[in-house]
């Protein structure tokens, strides 16, 4: 069965709003917005995404999966993890 | 050749030159630009600006990524006669309206994405310089893609001459607020002069910048380009380094640099999944000290490449290198002065120090600053008299060793300056800002060490009574308040803090408390 891409959406967008952003305020993080342009992320920020992809969805990101396209908005973020999932 | 006095001189060159102005100048994020375009885009700008207002020695704002608009910018803003700051594009509102009221600048370019910060910036500042912005641009700002295209190429020179002003360059101070270090025409040009000669650098280099252009370690990857007529490979950071890595092979970079936390991020990498950039010839760090351990193990990642170790502040760019071949010689060295500079250490008296003995190391050489932009007082603490009638030599208030062949070995710093993934932070800055939060008590920040930034920014905070902020709001009101790298990774709070027997707040003391 697919991945539940709304489901993985929500989490993504909580960790990054509680721990990039420290606020409970969606409205703060649109899907679509580039956390790079926006100052949210930087290469620590990466990292600590990663990582929380990796416990929370026991998938393995590799260093040449760690693209803009891939990282660089919530939405994306999200499909790579579906994706990675489903690919398993 | 006509001489190289101004800083754009070497990129005005190129237009008699038709090698050159077909040859690529900059690759920004795997788009290419050739000189012919840097040239065109950059008179057209200038002209711009000259008819917007600039005159000689205005000073122009830029607050933008590492994109080719940035790189435009720079040049434009020096042909036209004008002062150039880069402003880091982390930086939010509060600090840019400082920098902006500070430097008086008569022009802010930007990108359009960066409009909140610029935005709040303005609303706040003191005067309003005009804006031009890359991008959709809105609010009265002009477009920067349409300011070029309307203008034609500026004819002429302006009447600058190497005296002059090219660039204030932002740095963090001790006191809380930045300050702009003044650097002139000729003191640029002879600094980029003696970097490309040690570092061995010529017209056929791919200089590899992911640096920010606002930190004066990237931008002279830029003016050390254009000075030869290399090719500049334009990355905006290294967040993602799977991508500059391959745009480094894709590119074939030869250049390097590097702080000690991209090294740390690069050789993790390389720890998953080997790393190999046979092209690199050049590996260059500044910024923080260089682990031993990590040169040995940059060489399987780096086979045929020289590894530079380097030394230096803002005030001066660069002080000291060693030479690559004794990497292994003199282990904990950052060498000996750069080509046609010269250092010394002495007592805080005053008097010459003995090979071996601390000292408080002095720089002199035509790349020193003029001074800190109308901060005479902050300049009179770091320029001193020299030797030479008139003459000002830079007082680093760093304390060195040197042993008896000349090699300089880094002691300490008499500030309490930290120094974070190579970004120098103030503590005052960090604690301003914390004071600022309602709840807030009192605040002392400190570094403490750690493997992958060098130090760590760690927060000791007292609540009012009744407060109930917690260190996650804390952090918040940091984040939107403070560039990234300067928001505090741990924040301790506590009822109380340490103190000396005169009242102050004891830096010592807290860096013995344990973490929480």
């Amino acid at each position: 069965m697919p991945s539940d891409l709304g489901h993985i959406r929500d989490k993504v967008r909580g960790y990054i709003l509680q721990n990039l952003l420290f606020t409970d305020d969606a409205s703060q993080l649109p899907d679509d917005v580039s956390l790079l342009e926006r100052g949210i992320i930087d290469s620590t920020g990466v990292l600590e995404i990663v990582m929380y992809l990796e416990e929370t969805f026991g998938i393995k990101v590799k260093d040449s999966d760690m693209l803009p396209e891939n990282f660089d908005r919530v939405d994306s973020i999200a499909r790579f993890v579906a994706r990675t999932v489903d690919a398993k | 050749m006509r001489e190289l006095r101004l800083l754009h001189d070497s990129l005005l060159a190129a237009t008699d030159d038709p090698a050159r102005l077909a040859k690529t100048a900059v690759i920004v994020e795997g788009r290419p630009y050739t000189y012919a375009e840097l040239v065109d885009h950059a008179l057209r700008l200038a002209a711009a600006l000259r008819a917007r207002g600039l005159g000689r020695g205005d000073r122009v704002a830029i607050y933008m990524d590492n994109t080719w608009p940035c790189v435009v910018s720079i040049f434009a803003t020096l042909i036209a006669g004008g002062v150039f700051l880069i402003v880091n594009p982390q930086t939010k509102a509060d600090k840019l309206a400082f920098i902006l009221d500070d430097s008086g600048a008569k022009f802010l370019l930007s990108d359009a994405h960066l409009a909140k910060e610029y935005g709040a910036a303005l609303a706040q500042a003191q005067q309003r310089p005009a804006t031009i912005v890359s991008g959709d641009a809105a609010d009265g700002a002009e477009s920067f893609d349409a300011v070029v295209a309307a203008a034609a190429p500026l004819a002429g020179r302006a009447a600058t001459i190497p005296l002059d002003l090219a660039a204030l360059i932002y740095t963090s101070g001790s006191t809380g607020n930045p300050k702009g270090v003044m650097q002139t025409h000729q003191s640029m040009t002879f600094a980029a002069g003696s970097l490309v000669e040690y570092i061995r650098l010529g017209a056929s280099d791919r200089i590899l910048c992911a640096l920010p252009l606002a930190f004066d370690y990237g931008l002279y990857q830029l003016l050390m380009s254009v000075r030869l007529g290399a090719t500049l490979v334009l990355e905006r950071s290294f967040t993602f380094p799977a991508q500059v890595f391959a745009r480094m092979r894709e590119t074939r970079v030869t250049v390097f640099p590097g702080v000690p936390t991209v090294f740390a991020m690069l050789l993790a990498a390389h720890g998953r999944e080997p790393l190999l950039f046979p092209d690199v010839t050049r590996v260059t760090n500044t910024a923080a000290a260089l682990p031993d351990d990590f040169a040995v193990r940059l060489r399987e990642v780096f086979p045929n490449a020289l590894i530079y170790k380097m030394y230096g502040l803002t005030e001066c760019k660069r002080v000291s290198y060693l030479e690559p071949e004794l990497v292994d010689a003199k282990p904990g060295s950052v060498g000996k002065a750069i080509p046609g500079t010269e250092v010394y250490l002495l007592s805080a008296e005053g008097h010459d120090v003995p090979p071996g003995e601390t000292g408080i190391l002095h720089v002199r050489g035509p790349h020193v600053m003029l001074g800190y932009w109308n901060r005479p007082d902050l300049t009179a603490l770091m320029l001193k008299p020299g030797r030479l009638p008139g003459e000002r030599v830079l007082c680093t208030q760093d304390h060195f060793r040197m042993d008896a062949e000349g090699f300089l070995y880094f002691v300490g710093r008499t500030d309490d300056i930290i120094k974070t993934r190579g970004e120098k932070v103030s503590p005052v800055e960090v604690e301003n800002m914390l004071h600022a939060i309602d709840g807030v008590r009192e605040a002392a920040v400190v570094g403490v060490p750690d493997e992958l930034l060098g130090q760590a920014i760690r927060a000791f905070v007292v609540l009012k009574p009744g407060a109930t902020l917690t260190d996650r709001q804390i952090r918040a009101y940091c984040a939107s308040h403070l560039e990234n790298f300067m928001v505090p990774r741990d924040i301790v709070l506590c009822a109380d803090l340490p103190r000396t027997t005169t009242g102050k707040v004891s830096k010592k003391l807290l860096l013995e408390q344990p973490p929480a």
